[in-house]
């Protein structure tokens, strides 16, 4: 049992990710999260300002189920199985957080100075979640998928449009690491 | 009832998610610092599962639940969507450490911040919605 509690290793986790895909395609469907930000603007009545939001969003709504499924999963995963050893860095990554003035894992999945509870009362902090959510939404509807559609659906089908976006991906997430949080921070 | 096969399948992949702390913006960072393999095996081993999976279905020519064979759809051609779309992206997957996937998968573990990221990812694909038709794809 114990195997659980600790960090799952990168092959098995990899190896699960990839199985997920292959049975939702089982299931007739194809892999992807991004695109239930589409159907939830949709359901909030955004089809009244562009076309792009008019389908028919019943049709996604066993997608919708993978979220939700998805959301028990984290609840469960966090609030039952975990460890005090989960998110071991190298070390050399907290020194270079130390200096951001983000705090140790200690076991947490999330950084307290960027999720914790005082976020809520401080406007910079709000701002940087709602740009960065900005920037996810943006990219991913203008890519047409996001990690989950692109770098394990696209890539796996040997698609290079995915190929692409995920290079994409790596450079913006390169630029942002390297060069504009430590200005944030 | 025709739901719950989803739902199950959702479950595993929160449970999977947070267990290899891929949903973990600690993750993220140390990824784009290329100061640990994690990640990079996470993604590596999730697509040469996929590859060889889609491979074998193309050549079994295998049937979906329904009795239909599975054909998986081909991406759009094109090009600037992709550079410039995955740029956007990869700004705000390393700014917040979280894909749309883990956006969720976090709420649902109850880290509540994230509601901004939530608040934001719908206001930019509201805003994708509006200009789509203006930008190159």
């Amino acid at each position: 049992m114990e195997h659980l509690y600790v960090t799952w290793p990168w092959y098995i986790s990899g190896f699960l990710i990839g199985l997920i895909m292959l049975c939702l395609n089982y299931f007739g469907k194809v892999f992807g999260m991004s695109s239930n930000l589409r159907t939830l603007c949709t359901i909030a009545g955004a089809d009244k300002f562009a076309d792009f939001f008019k389908f028919d969003w019943k049709s996604q709504i066993w997608s919708l189920m993978v979220v939700l499924g998805a959301m028990l999963g984290g609840f469960v995963a966090v609030h039952f199985m975990y460890d005090s050893s989960n998110v071991t860095l190298n070390p050399d990554t907290v020194v270079q957080l130390a200096t951001l003035n983000i705090d140790a894992p200690n076991g947490k999945i999330a950084p307290d100075a960027l999720f914790g509870n005082q976020v809520f009362q401080c406007p910079k902090l709000i701002f940087v979640l709602l740009i960065g959510g900005i920037l996810i939404g943006f990219g991913s509807r203008y890519a047409g998928g996001c990690t989950s559609g692109h770098a394990i659906s696209g890539l796996s089908n040997l698609q290079l449009p995915s190929l692409k976006a995920v290079i994409g991906f790596f450079v913006g997430g390169l630029i942002m690491a390297h060069f504009l949080l430590p200005l944030i921070f | 009832m025709k739901f719950l096969k989803y739902i199950i399948v959702g479950f595993i992949f929160g449970i999977v998610l947070t267990k290899s702390e891929a949903v973990s913006w600690y993750r993220i960072y140390e990824m784009f610092y290329f100061q640990s393999f994690h990640m990079y095996g996470i993604i590596g081993v999730a697509v040469i599962t996929g590859i060889i999976g889609i491979q074998i279905i193309k050549f079994l020519k295998l049937k979906d639940i329904n009795g239909t064979p599975i054909v998986i759809a081909e991406k759009e051609a094109g090009s600037a969507r992709y550079w410039i779309g995955g740029l956007f992206f990869g700004l705000g997957w390393a700014l917040v450490g979280a894909c749309p996937g883990p956006i969720f998968i976090l709420l649902g573990a109850g880290i509540w911040p994230v509601i901004f990221i939530l608040i934001g990812a719908l206001l930019g694909t509201f805003i994708y919605g509006i200009v789509k038709d203006k930008l190159p794809h």
